[in-house]
């Protein structure tokens, strides 16, 4: 770990205006991960700037139907809360899928959206990396990419984006709110909040210098089943090999939104059009341009079956 | 003291103490943080500095240029050692590589330098400071393309052959012949690799964490060219080991070493993510069995050959070291072959041999069965036999393999299983397997010395180990048992090599080794006792803390009055082990579900049923055996370190990346003993069961899971992408 300074934020703006003043701040809020990437030197901020306390830790009803996340809720209070459970259930549901109880105990909003991958080579500072280091190569391609993504990707990095969390929230419509350096606000819609690699896998998501989140909203219930699926080696404390996370309605229509297959959550809206004609319809038009390596080609068929699982579930 | 007929009539066979469930004597300590672990302990000769181990970048090559001057500057840093400071190093006997690389580059992540700080973060920080170049060279990563190059592993492991395999087995009118393979595997114990080092003038005190204290310090002081008289090894609690630290690793060369540079003590610890390629693994094997039989089930032919690599000097996984003994069998073969690797080093991970040997034997097993149409408990059956079917001179000194599978059968309810692919639930696919289990016993000599002090307390003393296993309770009821006093007047001292020299925990030859070791000494105890309280000759009774011959009787503390007495003596062994086969047996039920969706295969319920000569401790026992059960399904599902075919490592080297199971993972499990005791091993009639446990168990879920889905699958683990495709078409 290299040294760094640290300092408490007075108010999300202060956060803001020092994150983007400061070259190498970083804002850290549960710190699971931004701590153990520290300490393996995969990030080395200089600069630490603790956004915990400043009151963004509360979930509120938003005017006309909603809710509003604090972008320090923990994991373990957001999948508690009966408003959640509720009426958003999936993301309950995605939520108690990850991690453990302990870190989710830790872990916030904005901080499990920004969790880096768990690319095995990202994690090993003597392998070339283009997110790592840019411009280095990408160790992956060519080598165990079991875990890694086979839609979305590029020939620079083929990573996955890790958060179960997300995944919900991505077919929840959600849109992450922020606060920039001059303290004007905007609302990106979570379809747009990552970013797809291309030539800079490095740059991950939306944010401009500075801006930090400082909510999540919920736009008003929409009914429906509620399932999150996720597929893994074991049954527990281990990252998606490939997740659905579901909205079904009574008349078969639905949303669905898939983790563990791209850099990012992927949903796409045309295939939920053809949910009545069954999974494998849905699955083709998800993955159309697909480009598997060899070791995760069974993500395809994977998802497909877990789609076809889901679909089953709501139906019953 | 020597074995060298069976055991007659001994004390040990009142069993008032010995074969009772006996919580562990030392659990207290551990579970109020009491028991000090290598990196925790306080007896240490002033404040320790830090040290941190940078591994190698690359698997092969040389070091061209290796600059520290950055490092040595940082905050808090008192030194860099690297092999240009380290001084001559020897290399221990049973280490294939050295524990410092320099400036040849072994394997991925071999030690290049150890940076000593004055706290782990300055250590940390610095290592990375530390500039190295490497000539990188190819090497040979890959098993698979390997093979064909591969040669017959030599002495105790050289082929064997007994009739005519290949004219019986041409000649077999039902045939098996496949491949199968296992990966390689970490051993992922709780505890890293730690050590503190502290030097007195040419003398080192090193606390550790090693299962075998005697190797250590001899191998330590090779590699430090030193004489080993003047290493002291202290290693009372280990948080576990599987085999990882049979050896001497790089942690206590470099802790010495460091030690020895800053002229204080230093203590490293292995971080986590180095452990899987610093250290040794499992190795991964190929692994082809032919078997032939007639109609009637019996077995004509049996052979299996195994293939595994390792570093130019080290030696094969003996995966077919069960095959010479399991089954009966008139022609047969068995061949280890053995490749040249570049991979970090291969060694032994709990049951060595048996436990991939069995992965595969017993899956072939189950293929047969199919296709003599036969149970596969039924056929295991008809092919027991009573001898060693190698040398059918050797009788087996017992083996109840066939009352293990058939008492399992009936408490499993086998009966109830449906034939492949017809269990359904819901949308779960469930069925049941079962696999033989068997594991060589071995001795080992054993030493202890047992003291008797003026109030009846007994203390023993022996370098044997503790891994977690439970040794300090049946050293204890083993003490207790040989001199009728309770429990609690015993004092246990484990792990230190200036104790009397033990058999060392491994090959699941510690429990019976050094048990029968702590006999020995408490027989010459007894004698002395007798003799003190001038009791004539005559058979005298320990009992309740009194000692009687005849009529004669007397307080066992009364012939310590004068003073203290100390017995010291050896257990050793004459040729039993050659007159007869020393073998324990089980076998291991298994249900399983599978997502007919997804392929997710879940365990449901698992029966271990163990012959295994006496339980010292049905308590520890059982957890030794739910212990490797849980291991075998990690084995059996998840567990493979994955290897990068061009950079030649292990990608996966943390606990994110290699997957045991979790709590989830494990469900009802269940350990029956049967009730034995075998006279042909020691006079304990006690045998190991720390690794029976784990063989067999992945073959038995594999099994499971083909008799759930119908799909075999025959390459370990069983994730689902390697049957997914066969699964049947969902809506
Ligand atoms: C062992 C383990 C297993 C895990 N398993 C899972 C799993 O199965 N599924 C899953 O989804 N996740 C899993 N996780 C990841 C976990 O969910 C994340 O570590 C956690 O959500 C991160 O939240 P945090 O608050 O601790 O973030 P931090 O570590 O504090 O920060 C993460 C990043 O977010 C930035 N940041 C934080 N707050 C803000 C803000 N308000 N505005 C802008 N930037 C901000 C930080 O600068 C940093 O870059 C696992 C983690 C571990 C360690
Ligand atoms: S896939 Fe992405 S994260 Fe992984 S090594 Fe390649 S560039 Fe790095």
């Amino acid at each position: 770990m290299r040294p760094f300074t640290y300092e408490k934020a007075t108010s999300a703006q202060d956060a803001a205006a020092k994150a983007a003043a400061m070259p190498g701040a970083r804002f850290i809020a549960g710190g699971t991960n931004l701590l153990d990437l520290m300490k393996l030197e995969i990030e080395t901020p200089s600069h630490l700037i603790d956004v915990n306390g400043l009151g963004l830790d509360r979930i509120e009803e938003i005017d006309g139907g909603g809710l509003r996340i604090g972008a320090l809720v923990r994991n373990t209070d957001l999948a508690a809360d009966q408003r959640v459970r509720k009426d958003y259930a999936v993301l309950t549901r995605a939520l108690v899928a990850g991690a453990s109880g302990q870190l989710r105990n830790k872990a916030t909003t904005a901080g499990n959206l920004l969790q880096r991958t768990r690319c095995p080579y990202f994690y090993d500072t003597n392998m070339p990396c283009n997110k790592r280091k840019p411009g280095s190569g990408c160790a992956a391609l060519g080598g165990f990419s079991r875990q890694l993504g086979v839609i979305g990707t590029s020939d620079a990095c083929i990573a996955t984006h890790p958060s179960d969390m997300a995944v919900a929230m991505r077919v929840l419509d959600a849109s992450v709110e922020t606060i920039r350096p001059d303290g004007t606000t905007r609302a990106i819609p979570i379809a747009e909040f990552h970013t797809l690699p291309g030539e800079t896998p490095h740059i991950e998501t939306a944010l401009e210098k500075g801006e930090m989140i400082i909510s999540v909203a919920l736009p008003r219930p929409r009914g429906g089943t509620h399932i999150y699926r996720k597929v893994r080696d074991r049954a527990s404390y281990a990252f998606a090999l490939v997740s659905v996370a579901a909205v079904i309605q009574r008349d078969g229509k639905g949303a669905v939104a898939l983790g563990g297959v791209a850099p990012k959550p992927w949903r796409v809206e045309e295939a939920e059009a053809l949910l009545p004609q069954g999974p494998k319809a849905v699955a083709d038009r998800l993955f159309a341009g697909a480009r598997p390596r060899e070791d995760n080609a069974f993500k395809l068929t994977l998802a497909q079956r877990t789609i076809a699982s889901v679909m089953a579930e709501a139906k019953a | 003291m020597k074995f060298d007929k069976p055991a007659g009539t001994n004390p040990i066979d009142r069993m008032a103490v010995v074969g009772r469930p006996t919580p562990r004597i030392d659990g207290p300590l551990k579970v109020s943080g009491k028991a000090p672990y290598a990196y925790e302990q306080q007896d240490v000769p002033g404040k320790p500095a830090y040290g941190y181990i940078l591994g190698s970048a690359v698997a092969k090559g040389t070091i061209s240029a290796i600059d520290t001057t950055r490092a040595e500057r940082a905050p808090g840093v008192l030194s860099v050692v690297t092999h240009r400071n380290a001084g001559k190093l020897g290399k221990g006997r049973m280490n294939t590589a050295h524990l410092l690389a320099g400036p040849k580059v072994e394997h991925y992540h071999q030690a290049v330098a150890v940076v000593v700080a004055e706290t782990f973060e300055q250590a940390r920080a610095a290592a990375s400071l530390i500039n190295v170049d490497y000539a990188r060279e190819s090497g040979a990563f890959d098993l698979a393309a390997a093979r064909a190059g591969a040669k017959d592993a030599t002495g105790s492991d050289a082929p064997t052959s007994v009739g005519d395999f290949a004219g019986a087995f041409a000649s077999a009118g039902v045939q098996l012949d496949q491949t199968y393979t296992t990966p390689d595997q970490s051993h992922a114990m709780m505890e890293p690799h730690a050590t503190i080092a502290a030097w007195e003038g040419d003398s080192l005190t090193i606390w550790t964490s090693n299962q075998m204290i005697n190797w250590g310090v001899k191998e330590l002081a090779a590699t430090l060219q030193m004489p080993p008289e003047k290493v002291r090894l202290i290693s009372p609690y280990i948080g576990g080991g599987f085999g990882g630290k049979l050896f001497l690793r790089t942690d206590a060369v470099m802790a010495a070493l460091s030690a020895r540079a800053v002229k204080r003590p230093v203590k490293v610890a292995l971080q986590r993510p180095l452990i899987p390629n610093n250290t040794t693994h499992r190795p991964a094997t190929i692994q082809r069995i032919r078997i032939g039989c007639g109609s009637d089930g019996r077995i004509t032919a049996i052979g299996h050959e195994s293939w595994s690599g390792d570093l130019e000097g080290g030696g094969p996984e003996a995966a077919t070291q069960q095959t010479k003994l399991l089954y009966a069998g008139a022609n047969r073969m068995t061949a280890l072959r053995l490749a040249v690797l570049d991979l970090p080093e291969g060694n032994a991970m709990r049951a060595p041999g048996e436990a991939p040997g069995l992965m595969a034997l017993e899956v072939a097993m189950d293929e047969m069965a199919e296709k003599l149409g036969m149970d596969p408990v039924a056929f295991r059956v008809v092919n027991d036999t009573q001898v060693d079917p190698e040398d059918p001179s050797r009788p087996f000194s017992q083996r109840n393999l066939v009352r293990c599978l058939e008492e399992g059968a009936r408490r499993f309810g086998w009966n109830r299983r449906k034939a492949p692919g017809q269990g359904r639930e819901g949308r779960w696919l469930v069925g049941m397997g079962v696999a033989a289990a068997f594991r060589n016993n071995i001795n080992g000599k054993s030493g202890a010395r047992v003291r008797l002090d003026r109030a009846g307390g007994v203390t023993v003393e022996t370098d044997m180990t503790d891994i977690g296993t439970g040794t300090y309770t049946i050293i204890a009821q083993t003490a207790a048992e040989m001199l009728g006093v309770p429990l609690a007047k015993v004092t246990v001292k484990l792990g230190d090599s200036a104790f009397p020299v033990s058999a060392g925990s491994g090959g699941q030859w510690g429990a019976n080794s050094s048990t029968s070791g702590v006999y020995a000494a408490c027989v010459k105890l007894r004698d002395m006792v007798v003799g003190k309280l001038g009791f004539g000759p005559g058979d005298a009774q320990f009992e309740g803390g009194q000692v009687r011959v005849g009529n004669r009787v007397a307080d066992i503390a009364d012939a310590a009055k004068g003073g203290e007495l100390v017995a010291e003596d050896t257990m050793e062994y004459g040729d039993l082990a050659k007159t007869f086969q020393q073998s324990t047996f089980g076998a291991h039920f298994v249900e399983a579900a599978v997502d007919r969706y997804t392929g997710e295969t879940r365990i449901r319920r698992m029966l271990a049923v163990c012959a295994a000569g006496r339980i010292l401790n049905p308590i520890s026992a059982r957890s030794q055996v739910i212990g490797a059960m849980t291991m075998g399904v990690g084995g059996a599902l998840m567990e493979e370190l994955a290897v990068d075919k061009r950079f030649g490592f292990f990608v996966n080297h943390d606990l994110a990346g290699y997957e045991v199971p979790v709590h989830m993972d494990i469900p009802h499990q269940d350990v029956v003993f049967l009730d034995e005791a075998d006279d042909k091993v020691s006079p304990m009639k006690a045998k190991g069961v720390g690794e029976l446990g784990l063989c067999g168990v992945g073959a038995a879920v594999a099994n499971a899971v083909y008799n759930a889905t119908g799909i075999r699958v025959r390459e370990y683990p069983l994730t689902l992408d390697k049957y997914l495709d066969r699964l049947g078409e969902v809506a």
